[in-house]
């Protein structure tokens, strides 16, 4: 190996250990983390909506070919969303894009992200995983502080 | 040095050669269609007798596995015969090439039927034909039988040449097939136990986060067993195509047997958003994804450090920072490889990069599942390894059949006009995941639609931009197409003889022990895939609750009860 060879071989590290950092520092200081995933109950996969105090509500998601359950929801600003996701029959996706939020909806598992929804307005919940022949037509929506409606 | 070759050898290489280039007709058929569909510009299911979502599959198994594992048995039979200077067997050679003629015979029967339109990845309770399963797994095991041809020639060469450095070229091919090998297995696993026996209807049902893990235990390694063939180019070749030598040799020794240990164990990061895997296994196989970006960045040096010196030797003044990057030979049509190796090459730096972006952990969040993929993904297998396998081609045609091309010109350009497409194509496809549209979705039929009440204003340039990209793209395509018949149409004028372009080292170091020896790298390779894997099967053991029935991907009903009704 000559100088070249080992500086860049340095400077890979360098870069690699930076990414590194900045995944682990995402993760410590702003708590952005991948979906966590929970050992499988089947309470979780009848779709229902629970507020468990003023900001803080608890959605079991049901997804099959091709809708979700629930298909509308509806949350007052500010409201911190843990969303727990199942599948009825094939795999599907469950992404909020304005929220970074993407898991999959996988048979035999139970998924779980929350989100906390600070701006007004309605987030798109798009199917992102092939599930069949409608799958284009899969989607949901979450309406934020819609006229005092829940 | 050239490498004589007799009739069967010939229609040997021909054959596996043309079978995936005649296919690929189709495959790049429906990239075009598909860049229409998702613009809306196809607001319908299917057009011209084909099914969105089939074309989808037919795209992704020809040119992602198909034309892949033909170009690489069939190079490697080229590669491992004129590095030894040795007779590949036939015998062997032909069993594995009927195999993978049979294989995807069947799995193109079960696609063009409408009966499997599961993609690619093949994810189950999506349920394909049976045939499809088989002519999969075959297409694997014809390709493992070809590989056990090749590992008694390497054996005898190594006995007679004990002090000798290995050809960097075989051990190229040997370390590319050892991962094939041992990445195929799991797959071979989840296509014949598990999903054939359920889709026939003998198990009723399977456990689906255990299927999906083993096909990724697969589906990534997959990845490099594309790619290390065009790696092997670039090391072995392009040096020489650009007028120079290769930087260094134990470099490229130390990168591939870096990619034999890291190219497995780093599946989970394709399932970053999936239940049943815990937090940890992501975390620690995101790391070994860092890992095997190493070798990477050593050849990305190696290659750039060998063809500035390529711009020395032809005159350029040395020592300046990037002039040297304008002296190559990217329009030289009496060397028309050298620009399919180099515009891939271009195109593997964003490919490489923006692969980093996905395999970022929590960053993937922001990318899984949406169009960015398939725009990364297409400057990788659509970029260095679509463009070094049609060009590889028609350099081991023009070989192999004694003829020469007549379109020059037009060989020369189609690269160029391919890069251009693709990046356009994958900017579009990228900007718009970003904004959120997911990818494997017929968007001209909901959000693309301006009837629809699901359409997405917000989407309509990044597909327009998407579907600029596929035409360029399809042109390029049409162009190679040309060229490819007008050379078959040709008259033979030479002698059939396989010549690659001279390997010549600038550094010529001696010979590691290490670095020419396969045993200690394949040890700690299995040590690794272990300590990876091992823990995330127990985590699927312990949270995953029932298994799934089949379904058709055509009827949300369980197929047990739509069938009994029939």
């Amino acid at each position: 190996m000559d100088k070249y060879e080992l500086r860049i071989l340095a400077f890979t590290g360098v870069i690699l250990v930076i990414f590194l950092v900045s995944v682990l520092r995402a993760v410590n200081k702003y708590a952005i983390d991948l979906p966590e995933c929970i050992p499988y109950d089947e309470s979780f996969t009848e779709p229902q909506i629970k507020q468990i105090d003023d900001n803080l509500y608890q959605v079991f998601v049901k997804s099959q070919m091709w809708s979700f359950e629930p298909s509308e929801m509806y949350f007052p600003v500010g409201a911190e969303v843990d969303f727990y996701l199942s599948s009825s029959d094939v795999v599907h996706g469950f992404h909020i894009a304005q929220k970074g939020l993407n898991m999959m909806a996988v048979p035999g598992g139970i998924n779980k992200a929350t989100a906390k929804f600070d701006e007004p307005g309605v987030y798109e919940i798009v199917c992102h995983e092939y599930c069949g022949s409608g799958h284009q037509h899969m989607r949901a929506e979450i309406i934020v502080n819609y006229p005092n409606q829940q | 040095m050239q490498l004589d070759i007799n009739k069967s050898e010939k229609r040997l290489l021909l054959l596996l050669l043309s079978v995936p280039i005649v296919l690929l007709s189709l495959g790049i058929y429906h990239g075009l269609l598909q860049t229409l569909y998702r613009s809306g510009m196809i607001s319908q299911a299917s057009f011209a007798a084909l099914d969105y979502y089939q074309g989808l599959t037919l795209h992704g198994v020809i040119n992602a596995i198909v034309l892949t594992t033909f170009f690489a048995v069939a190079f490697g039979h080229a590669c491992m015969a004129y590095y030894l200077k040795m007779k590949i067997n036939l015998k062997i050679g032909w069993i594995s090439a009927i195999l993978m003629i049979v294989g995807t015979l069947l799995a193109a029967i079960a696609m063009l039927s409408g009966e499997a339109s599961v993609l690619y990845t093949f994810y189950p309770p999506l349920k394909a034909h049976p045939a499809f399963y088989v002519g999969v797994a075959l297409l694997a095991v014809g390709s493992w039988v070809a590989f056990w041809g090749w590992i008694p020639m390497y054996r005898k060469w190594k006995n007679q040449n004990k002090e000798r450095k290995t050809p960097l070229p075989v051990i190229a091919t040997l370390v590319n097939f050892t991962i094939w090998q041992i990445c195929t297995l799991p797959v071979a696993y989840e296509l014949l136990v598990m999903l054939l026996p359920w889709s026939i209807g003998w198990v009723e049902t399977i456990n689906i986060p255990l299927s999906r893990t083993l096909f990724w235990f697969f589906g990534h390694a997959l990845v490099y067993f594309w790619l290390l063939p065009i790696y092997l180019m670039y090391y072995s070749m392009l040096p020489k195509l650009a007028g120079g030598k290769l930087y260094s040799d134990n470099a490229g020794r130390l990168v591939f047997f870096l990619f034999l240990i890291l190219s497995v164990p780093i599946g989970v990061h394709h399932q970053f958003g999936e239940p049943s895997i815990t937090r940890g296994m992501k975390l620690f196989q995101s790391i070994l994804t860092y890992g095997v970006a190493v070798p990477s960045f050593i050849t990305a040096f190696t290659i750039a450090a060998s063809l500035e010196y390529s711009s020395w030797a032809r005159g350029y003044r040395k020592g300046r920072w990037f002039g040297w990057m304008f002296r190559l030979p990217y329009f030289d049509k009496e060397r028309y490889l050298f620009a399919y190796l180099i515009c891939g090459l271009i195109l593997f730096i964003f490919g490489g990069l923006t692969g980093l972006v996905n395999a970022s952990y929590s960053l993937n969040n922001v990318v899984h599942n949406t169009a960015w993929m398939p725009g990364h993904f297409h400057m990788t297998v659509a970029g260095p390894v679509y463009l070094g396998i049609i060009g590889m081609t028609l350099y081991m045609y023009e070989q192999l059949s004694g003829k020469e091309i007549r379109l020059k010109r037009i060989a020369t350009i189609v690269p160029h006009i391919w890069m251009v497409g693709m990046l356009i194509f994958s900017t579009g496809l990228m900007a718009g995941g970003l904004l959120g549209e997911p990818r494997r979705t017929n968007m001209g039929m909901s959000y693309l639609d301006p009837e629809s009440p699901l359409f997405r204003p917000d989407w309509v340039m990044t597909t327009g931009i998407t579907v600029l990209g596929g035409v360029i793209l399809f042109a390029s395509a049409g162009l190679f197409f040309i060229v490819l018949i007008d050379l078959i149409f040709t008259k033979k004028t030479k002698e059939q003889a396989i010549r690659f372009p001279a390997y010549e080292v600038l550094h010529d170091e001696k010979r590691i022990p290490l670095l020419d020896s396969f045993k200690p790298w394949v040890v700690i390779m299995i040590f690794v895939i272990l300590v990876a894997y091992i823990p995330v099967f127990r985590d699927i053991a312990k949270l995953t609750g029932p298994g799934a029935k089949p379904f058709d991907p055509n009827n949300p009903t369980p197929l047990e009860l739509y069938e009994s009704n029939d």
